[in-house]
C-alpha cells in the first residue's frame, strides 16, 4: 500500500524524481558537483528560468499560455539597463519593472477582452517585444552599472546570493497566492473549466489579466537579476526563454491544458534543467550531444509521469 | 488615395533616379553588434559613394535570407552583398541571382556554391592561431586552458578553435581541460563559466571564440575573485571587448574590423558596377577568393 502511494508521488512530481537521479548520479560520476559552492553556484544560475516560470505556472494553471515573456524580460532589461547606466538605480529598477507588468497587462487585456487564443496574442507580442527591444538599443548591449546594482545579481546576504532570495521570496508568494487566496482558487477554477466557472459568477476577465500582468513582471524581475549578475543588458537576451519557462511547468507535473500544476514541481523543474546544463559543463560532454541529453532526460521525467 | 498612391510611386522613381547603382545588402542579424557594425560601415560607405543601399535582415533564419535576396532581385539591384546566414543554404539565393545575372559578393561567411564575384572576410583559423600564441607565450608554454566554443556547427567556431589548437598542440605542457560551447551568447558564457570554474578551479586562461562569451567568462571568474590568476582571451574587437581591454579585464581580443567588412564590400561593388573589374590587394586582414 505505503509503496503505491510513493509511486502515485513520483509520477505526480516528475522533474523531483529526476532531479534527485540526476543529483545522485552527479554525485558519483563528478568530483566538484557535490559541494556547497556548486551547489549554490546551480541555485543562483536557476533563479532566472524558476522566477520565469513562476509566472508561467500561474498562466498554465489558467489554460493559457504566454509566449512573450523572453521578449518582455529583453525589453524590460535594456530600458531598465539604459536608466541604471546614468546612475538612476531605483528609477531604473521601477520602470524596468513597470514595463514587464504593462506588457503583461496588454496580453491580459487583448486575452479575455478581445477573446482571443492566449497563443496568438502572446506570440504578436513576443514578436512586438523583440523588435521594441532591438530598436531601443539600435542592436547594441547596454554594460557596466554602478554596482549597488550589480549587488542585486552578485551580492549575497548572509552567505545566500540575492538571486535565490528573490527567487525563494516570490515562490513563497506564488505558493501563497495559488493556496490561500481567492486568486489561486479561481485560476485552478477557470483552468479546469471556465465556462462553469464563469457562470457561477466568478469574473474571470478580471482574473485573467491578473495572471498575465504577473507573468510578465515576473519575467522583468528575472531580467533584472541577469542583467546584475551579467554587468549588461543584451538585445538578444531571453530567446528560447518562454520554452524553457514552459519546460519547467510542465516538468513539474503541470498539464497544459490547465487547471492542475504547483509552484514547487516549477521549482523542481528548474533546477533539473539547472542541473542539466551544469553536469554537463561538469562531465565536458561535448556540445554536439548536449541538446541530445537535455531531450532524453525531459522525454524520460515526462513519460514517468505519464506511465500508468 | 489614388493621388497619394500615384505621388509616392514619382517619389519612388524619382528617389530610384537619382542614383547611379543599387546596392541590396541581405545581412544575416543585426540582432549582433557585429553585423550592425558592417552593415552600418556599408551604409556609410554607400552614402559617400553617392550609390543606394537597401539593406535587409534575415535574423539568422536561412529561409528568410531566401526570401529577402529574392525581394532584392525583383528590385532589379545592380549587385547583391551577401553575409550568409549558413554557407550551405545560402547557394540557392546565390543560385536564383546567378539567373538573374545580378553580380553576388559574399561577406563574412562565405557560400558553399553558386557563382560568387567576391568573398570578403576575416581569416579565422589565422585569428585562432594568433590568440593561440598570445596564451602559450603568456603562459610560458605551461598551464591549464579553457576552450569555450561558438554556436557548433558554424564555419567560425570551426575555423577559430582549428587555428587555436594547432598552435596549443605545439606545447606539450598547455592542456586544454574543457571545451565547452556558450553558444557566441554572454549570458551563456557567464553559467559555462561559472560551472567550469567549479570542476577547474586552477585554471590558467580562457580562450572565447567571440567577445560576449568572454565578457561573460569575465563576470564569473570576476565573481569567483580569480581575475588576477586567469587569462581570457576573446575574439571580434567589440566596443564592449575593446573597453574591457582596457580597464584590465579581458586581456586581449583578435580585432575583427566589421565595419571596415562592409566599407570594403560597397567600395569593390560600385568598383566592379564602374569599370567591370575588381582590383584587389592582398590584405592581412582579408582574404580573396
Amino acid at each position: 500500500m505505503k509503496m503505491s502511494k510513493i509511486l502515485t508521488f513520483m509520477r505526480k512530481n516528475p522533474a523531483l524524481v529526476g532531479f534527485i537521479v540526476l543529483f545522485i548520479i552527479l554525485s558519483i560520476f563528478t568530483e566538484s558537483f557535490f559541494n556547497i559552492s556548486n551547489i549554490v553556484n546551480v541555485l543562483r544560475q536557476v533563479s532566472i528560468t524558476a522566477i520565469l516560470g513562476f509566472g508561467m505556472t500561474l498562466v498554465i494553471i489558467s489554460g493559457g499560455i504566454d509566449l512573450s515573456v523572453g521578449s518582455i524580460f529583453a525589453f524590460s532589461a535594456v530600458v531598465m539597463a539604459s536608466i541604471v547606466k546614468g546612475g538612476k538605480v531605483l528609477l531604473g529598477i521601477i520602470v524596468g519593472l513597470l514595463i514587464g507588468a504593462i506588457m503583461g497587462l496588454f496580453n491580459g487585456v487583448v486575452i479575455s477582452k478581445g477573446k482571443i487564443q492566449p497563443f496568438i496574442v502572446t506570440l504578436a507580442t513576443m514578436a512586438i517585444g523583440r523588435s521594441l527591444t532591438l530598436a531601443y538599443t539600435q542592436g547594441i548591449p547596454i554594460s557596466i552599472f554602478p554596482n549597488n546594482f550589480r549587488f542585486i545579481g552578485r551580492g549575497d546576504i548572509l552567505g545566500i546570493p540575492v538571486p535565490v532570495i528573490i527567487m525563494f521570496g516570490i515562490f513563497f508568494l506564488v505558493l501563497y497566492l495559488l493556496k490561500k487566496t481567492k486568486l489561486g482558487l479561481y485560476i485552478y477554477a477557470i483552468g479546469g473549466n471556465e465556462e462553469a466557472t464563469k457562470l457561477s459568477g466568478v469574473n474571470v476577465e478580471r482574473y485573467k489579466i491578473i495572471v498575465y500582468t504577473i507573468s510578465g513582471l515576473f519575467a522583468a524581475v528575472s531580467a533584472m537579476i541577469l542583467t546584475a549578475r551579467l554587468n549588461s543588458a543584451q538585445p538578444t537576451f531571453g530567446q528560447g526563454y518562454e520554452l524553457d519557462a514552459i519546460a519547467t511547468v510542465v516538468l513539474g507535473g503541470a498539464s497544459l491544458s490547465g487547471g492542475s500544476g504547483g509552484v514547487l514541481g516549477t521549482l523542481f523543474g528548474a533546477l533539473l534543467l539547472g542541473t542539466i546544463n551544469n553536469g554537463m559543463n561538469l562531465m565536458n560532454i561535448s556540445p554536439f550531444y548536449q541538446d541530445l541529453v537535455k531531450g532524453v532526460i525531459i522525454l524520460l521525467a515526462v513519460l514517468l509521469e505519464r506511465s500508468d | 488615395m489614388k493621388k497619394v498612391v500615384l505621388l509616392s510611386i514619382l517619389a519612388l522613381l524619382v528617389t530610384s533616379l537619382s542614383f547611379a547603382f543599387t546596392l541590396g545588402l541581405s545581412v544575416s542579424t543585426l540582432n549582433n553588434p557585429f553585423f550592425v557594425d558592417l552593415a552600418n560601415g556599408a551604409k556609410d560607405k554607400a552614402k559617400e559613394l553617392g550609390v543606394d543601399i537597401k539593406v535587409v535582415d534575415a535574423r539568422d533564419d536561412s529561409a528568410k535570407q531566401l526570401n529577402d535576396v529574392e525581394d532584392l532581385i525583383g528590385q532589379k539591384v545592380d549587385i547583391l552583398l551577401i553575409n550568409p546566414t549558413d554557407s550551405d543554404a545560402v547557394v540557392a539565393a546565390i543560385e536564383e541571382a546567378n539567373v538573374a545575372k545580378i553580380p553576388v559578393i559574399t561577406v563574412d561567411r562565405g557560400a558553399s556554391g553558386g557563382k560568387v564575384l567576391l568573398h570578403i572576410a576575416s581569416d579565422n583559423v589565422a585569428g585562432g592561431r594568433l590568440a593561440g600564441e598570445y596564451i602559450a607565450e603568456k603562459l610560458g608554454g605551461k598551464g591549464k586552458v579553457i576552450e569555450l566554443v561558438g554556436i557548433p556547427g558554424t564555419s567560425s567556431a570551426r575555423d577559430r578553435g582549428k587555428g587555436f589548437n594547432e598552435v596549443i598542440e605545439k606545447y606539450p605542457g598547455i592542456q586544454v581541460v574543457a571545451r565547452q560551447t556558450a553558444n557566441y551568447n554572454r549570458a551563456e558564457g557567464l553559467t559555462v563559466m561559472e560551472n567550469l570554474l567549479q570542476a577547474h578551479p586552477d585554471i590558467n586562461a580562457v580562450f572565447a571564440h567571440n567577445d560576449e562569451m568572454a565578457l561573460g567568462a569575465i563576470e564569473a571568474i570576476k565573481a569567483a575573485g580569480k581575475l588576477k590568476d586567469i587569462i581570457v582571451v576573446g575574439f571580434d574587437a567589440t566596443p564592449d571587448a575593446l573597453e574591457s581591454v582596457k580597464r584590465g579585464e579581458l586581456s586581449a581580443t583578435i580585432a575583427q574590423q566589421p565595419y571596415r567588412m562592409g566599407e570594403l564590400a560597397v567600395e569593390k561593388a560600385y568598383e566592379f558596377l564602374q569599370t567591370g573589374t575588381i582590383y584587389f590587394p592582398v590584405d592581412l586582414q582579408l582574404v580573396t577568393k
